[in-house]
């Protein structure tokens, strides 16, 4: 494997060199080929399995194969300890991919984001001492890879926090002033080190700076964003960790590690951008604008807001041809997913075609309220995306909003003052029926009145979502 | 001007790595039903852990005769990295087969 096979540049390659970066290129087109079956339903399981074989690939290669400046290979030793991290870190991985509860599964996203962008971040902070002062380019890439790694390490736990209802928003107005501020400065300390032509050495205290206050920004940029708009952080803090890889590729000129960097900072980028238009919100309305508040108030004497009695609503779903279940955030709170699926059971049993209509944001990451269906086996097949089941909306029966808000609401498409005005909702109040299971008459995360809370068609069912389903399937039972 | 000129060139190949795995990373993802934003994301998301191999090369070529904070790092790199791959799969893996148990 050592003798020497060939000249490129005037620098002699091995056999062992040649074959490392060979496998390198099988990784990436395999990282590619994943995830353009990860994109399709029936082939994404193999999608995601032929990625994970790309990266065993490159880590068993680099592990045998690499090589340092001076040609020589990586120790037994080295070898061990390596494999002992690499044993710690798949245990709990795996341990904890397995074990949680599907309704944790945002925060895993999360924290998984978080620990990917930790490692790109410490990387660019142990390669910083070997840079060469004044090589703009590398010490870009490496400055950019701190950065962006801390960041998305940051802001994933505290996204990781919010999910796990352990950190609260913060949205004091004057929070964007402070966050564009220490932005600016962490860009100009960043620019500074790159241009400043000192050696390594004597920055040390400018890289130690920069990692703490790109530390600091990552908290307090996800702090003020909340609620509907978690779908677009996280997949926006998914492509930073992807760019923080691509960074730390160029410091080690690893294609394998560019190429997927990229492939993910794309991906994560294309689905931040999904998840705004499904707000019809900009990236930089959704990171600095405070969101909420405004609309035309309903007078709420006027306003009238009818009940309907557990019978009521039981004969009414009973009797129909078509039902459509609308589920939004307050779903997955309660936890009543799966008792969701026994109502839509019951009444396909008695007859009654049931589907599912998914707003794109609804919940709090991209796709959330179809890994909560079909955690409780609800087919996918039944999960209607907002478009296809609009057309529709007038033929159906009765909408059963479970837990969602603002994506029914009807202010979007008349009410030119409301904050939400030109977001894609669900047309609920073109049903001739509506049913909303809500614990209260709050308002939803934009803190706007819902008109289709005070529609003739619209009546209300109070209470915990599982409460509600609960009694409502044993009343359905009970007829 | 000149200073940007030379700066492409001197980074070319990078830079057209740059810009065609960026339209390729578009491609690859453009029309993915909404069913499978999540897994794509969790998947795509165990790929970013792709910057474990420079975990293995810092690791693997530290000087072992004495204690250092380099190694004390590249190691929780290494294990950070390792989280996010292996998690990131195997989390990935276990909603698609919930995807896959329901389709008769």
């Amino acid at each position: 494997m050592d003798k020497i096979i060939g000249t490129v540049n005037g620098i002699d390659f091995t056999m062992g060199s040649a074959l490392l970066e060979l496998s390198y290129l099988i990784a990436a087109l395999l990282f590619v080929f994943g995830l353009k079956l990860l994109s399709h339903p029936e082939t994404a399981r193999r999608g995601n399995l032929w990625a994970a074989g790309g990266m065993l690939l490159a880590m068993i290669t680099t592990t045998l194969l690499h090589k340092n400046a001076n040609g020589d290979g990586i120790p037994l030793a080295n070898v061990w300890i390596i494999m002992a991290a690499i044993g710690v870190g798949s245990a709990i991985g795996w341990i904890v991919a397995r074990k949680v509860k599907m309704t944790a599964m945002p925060q895993l996203v999360s924290l998984y984001n978080a620990t990917g962008g930790a490692a790109s971040a410490l990387v660019a902070l142990l390669e910083f001492p070997n840079a060469q002062a004044g090589d703009i380019g590398s010490l870009l890439v490496t400055i950019l890879g701190l950065i962006i790694g801390a960041i998305a390490f940051s802001g994933s736990m505290v996204a990781y926090g919010k999910l796990d209802g352990k950190v609260g928003d913060i949205m004091a107005g004057y929070m964007k002033y402070i966050n564009v501020i220490l932005l600016a400065g962490t860009l100009a300390l960043g620019a500074y080190i790159i241009i400043s032509g000192q050696q390594p050495d004597e920055l040390g205290w400018a890289i130690y700076t920069l990692f703490a206050a790109a530390l600091l920004y990552g908290v307090l940029f996800v702090m003020p964003i909340g609620g509907a708009d978690m779908p677009v952080v996280i997949s926006l803090l998914n492509s930073f960790t992807g760019i923080a890889a691509a960074m730390a590729g160029f410091i080690y000129n690893n294609e394998a590690m560019i190429l997927g960097g990229i492939l993910v900072g794309a991906a994560g980028s294309i689905l931040t951008l999904l998840m705004c238009k499904a707000m019809n919100r900009s990236l930089l309305n959704v990171i600095i604008g405070s969101f909420g508040g405004g609309g035309t108030a309903i007078d709420r004497e006027k306003g009238i807001i009818k009940e309907i009695s557990l019978s009521d609503a039981a004969v009414l779903l009973s009797y129909s041809q078509k039902v459509a279940i609308v589920p939004g955030y307050g779903l997955a709170v309660a936890q009543a997913q799966h008792i969701a699926h026994e109502l839509d059971t019951l009444l396909e049993g008695k007859g009654v075609e049931v589907r599912y209509a998914i707003h794109p944001v609804a919940g709090r990451m991209p796709g959330h309220m179809n890994v909560l269906l079909a955690e409780a086996d609800v087919p996918y097949e039944k999960l209607v995306e907002m478009d296809d089941i609009n057309p529709d909306m007038p033929n159906i029966d009765v909408v059963v909003v479970i837990g969602a808000n603002d994506v029914v609401n009807p202010a979007a498409l008349d009410d030119p003052s409301s904050p939400i005005y030109g977001m894609p909702i669900i047309m609920a109040h073109q049903a001739k029926n509506i049913i909303v299971m809500k614990r209260g008459m709050g308002k939803g995360y934009a803190g706007i009145e819902n008109f289709l809370f005070f529609n003739d068609k619209t009546r209300m069912l109070f209470g915990n979502a599982k409460d509600s389903l609960q009694k409502l399937v044993a009343e359905i039972k009970s007829m | 001007m000149e200073q940007i000129l030379s700066f492409f060139f001197s980074y070319k190949e990078a830079i057209f790595i740059i810009a065609l795995s960026i339209f390729l990373g578009i491609e690859v993802i453009s029309n993915v039903p909404a069913v499978l934003h999540t897994p794509l994301m969790s998947g795509a998301n165990a790929i970013s852990g792709v910057v474990i191999i420079a975990g293995i090369i810092v690791v693997g070529h530290a000087n072992l005769a004495h204690f250092s904070l380099a190694l004390v790092l590249g190691i929780l790199a290494l294990i950070f990295g390792t989280l996010n791959v292996v998690g990131g799969f195997a989390v990935t893996d276990r909603m698609l087969e919930m995807f896959k148990k329901k389709k008769k």
